[in-house]
């Protein structure tokens, strides 16, 4: 008998069902949109937080949240008197909300940096910026995560 | 255990050029737990520090939400020959360095 | 129309012979990475970005590093890995006269050990283990496989076959439902793959770090609720030997990187 279409996506939902169930809660607390407004107040204190100069390259769509590649660059001369002295990256809704804090100067010559970063959910990644006149600027992105469809349990 | 470094060998005076570093490490986020409900500790690297001929040029603090196996890009100007170190330093009393040489013409 | 149809069916089973009801023809075989996002497919091709690297690296200080009772190191007896284990990877699991049937390349790794090293052997998915191994296949990126060449391995290559196509677990699925008759489609967000094995040991951001094609298995396996074989049982060896076979004309890419 031939599979048919429906048939398929049904098989593959119970594997992917399947595949879920051997795993523990991954997320046993979760970071909340306080959260990550907190964590933001502690780097930028009460400054104003404007939007624009900062850009955010990370993938709209992430094969697997474990390891989603991210770049962030800001627009900025990186001169003696005009550079980006700091960039520091949080997220919505993974346990906690800091990602990173990546510490820049004048001798950087470009202000831009990449890494790798965990995302345990579909979810708002924010990169913020802060000059060397101690303004800050900010960059928000939405990420969808796909779920892998078989996992592994933990040993 | 190895760590993979990218510092170009040769430039000009004044480039911008690109370090990317890649070392070994679990980054285990303190957040898991085991079949049987234990929580697995967080081992993770929590700074790395890039120096340029002893001058401080990139620094990083990471959180859990780091991927395992770190990976930085990061940018600095060609300002003499000399010698990039690398320093990670972690939970656990963790700590690996490494270093990369540079010859500007 | 139906004598024309019967004609064009007859052609297309002249031009392979080889090939068995559902299986891949060799110029639709497509590997892992082709079916993986451009983002994915950087971090495989950038050596200096590619995480799996790292176990390279590791793998090749073990190669020249002495061990067991023998004090002998890899290098010793095999020199220089670049052209002594260049398209060795490409040709595993192969025939041992000695044990008269198939062993992997990790089981290969330790039979040195054990045979010419005076070693006791590296667990398996051991860092170790995967570092040599890595290190090893690596030598062989960019050669096509060859596997199942030798004649002796036939009967084990069929055992293989009929684990592949032989339903399995709670949710009765045979491997041949997924990767040769429903590759291209999705389950969950995630595309079906032929399970082409090109990459082993290969660094999957899901597991990330590095993990073997028995690991993967056993992941397939629990995923549809079936009892995984234990790592080295003759029904692994017999799947990695049919995976292979069945992605001959292949290039290497080891170490591969997959979601």
């Amino acid at each position: 008998m031939p599979t048919t279409r429906r048939q398929f996506l049904s098989i593959a939902g119970g594997v992917a069902a399947a595949g879920s169930i051997p795993i523990v809660t991954l997320r046993p607390l979760e970071a909340t949109p306080a959260m990550l407004t907190t964590a933001i107040r502690n780097v930028v204190g009460e400054a104003p937080v404007r939007t624009g100069k900062v850009k955010l390259d990370i993938p709209p769509l992430v094969e697997n949240g474990n390891t989603v590649p991210m770049t962030v660059s800001v627009a900025s001369p990186m001169t003696a008197d005009d550079y980006v002295k700091s960039i520091h990256v949080f997220n919505e809704k993974n346990p906690q909300p800091n990602v990173g804090n990546f510490h820049l100067g004048p001798s950087s010559g470009r202000a831009q940096i990449s890494t790798r970063i965990r995302l345990a959910d579909t979810q708002k990644v924010v990169a913020i910026a802060r000059l060397s006149d101690d303004t800050f600027w900010q960059v928000t992105a939405e990420i969808v995560v796909t779920l892998a469809a078989c996992t592994e349990e933990m040993n | 255990m190895a760590a993979l470094i990218n510092v170009p060998a040769k430039a000009k005076r004044g480039d911008i050029i690109e370090i990317r570093t890649l070392t070994s490490h679990i980054m285990e986020t303190g957040f898991r737990h085991t079949a049987d409900g234990a929580l697995v500790p967080r081992d993770i690297i929590t700074s790395f520090t890039c120096r340029y001929n002893g001058t401080e040029v990139f620094r990083a603090d990471l959180f859990p939400a780091i991927a395992a196996n770190p990976y930085l890009s990061f940018f600095t100007v060609a300002k003499e020959s000399g010698k990039f170190e690398f320093e990670w330093i972690g939970d656990n009393g963790y700590s690996s360095s490494a270093s990369a040489s540079i010859t500007v013409e | 129309m139906i004598f024309w149809r019967a004609i064009a069916a007859a052609t297309l089973l002249a031009a392979a012979p080889a090939l068995l009801a559902g299986e891949i023809p060799p110029d639709a075989r497509r590997s892992g990475y082709s079916f993986m996002g451009p983002d994915t497919r950087a971090m495989q091709d950038d050596d200096t970005s590619n995480p799996g690297m790292l176990f390279v690296l590791d793998g090749e200080t073990l190669w020249g590093k002495k061990t067991g009772s023998a004090e002998k190191a890899c290098a010793d007896c095999h020199g220089d890995a670049r052209s002594s284990m260049k398209g060795v990877a490409a040709r595993y699991p192969a025939f041992d006269k000695a044990l008269t049937r198939p062993v992997t390349l990790d089981q290969r790794i330790n039979l040195c050990r054990s045979n010419h090293q005076q070693a006791t052997p590296l667990p398996y998915e051991s860092r170790d283990l995967l570092a040599l191994s890595a290190f090893i296949a690596h030598q062989s990126r960019g050669v096509a496989i060859t596997t199942g060449d030798d004649p002796e391995l036939k009967p084990f290559v069929a055992q293989g076959r009929d684990l592949f196509t032989q339903r399995e677990g709670q949710l009765n699925l045979a491997c041949t439902n997924c990767h040769d008759d429903n590759y291209s489609k999705h389950l969950a967000g995630a595309p079906v793959t032929q399970g082409q094995p090109t990459g082993y040991p290969l660094y999957r951001l899901e597991w990330q770090t590095l993990g073997s094609l028995e690991r993967r298995l056993r992941s397939c396996m629990s995923g549809v609720r079936a009892q995984a074989y234990d790592y080295g049982a003759p029904e692994l060896v017999a799947l990695e030997l049919y995976l292979m076979s069945r992605a001959r004309g292949l290039q290497m890419e080891t170490p591969a990187v997959r979601p």
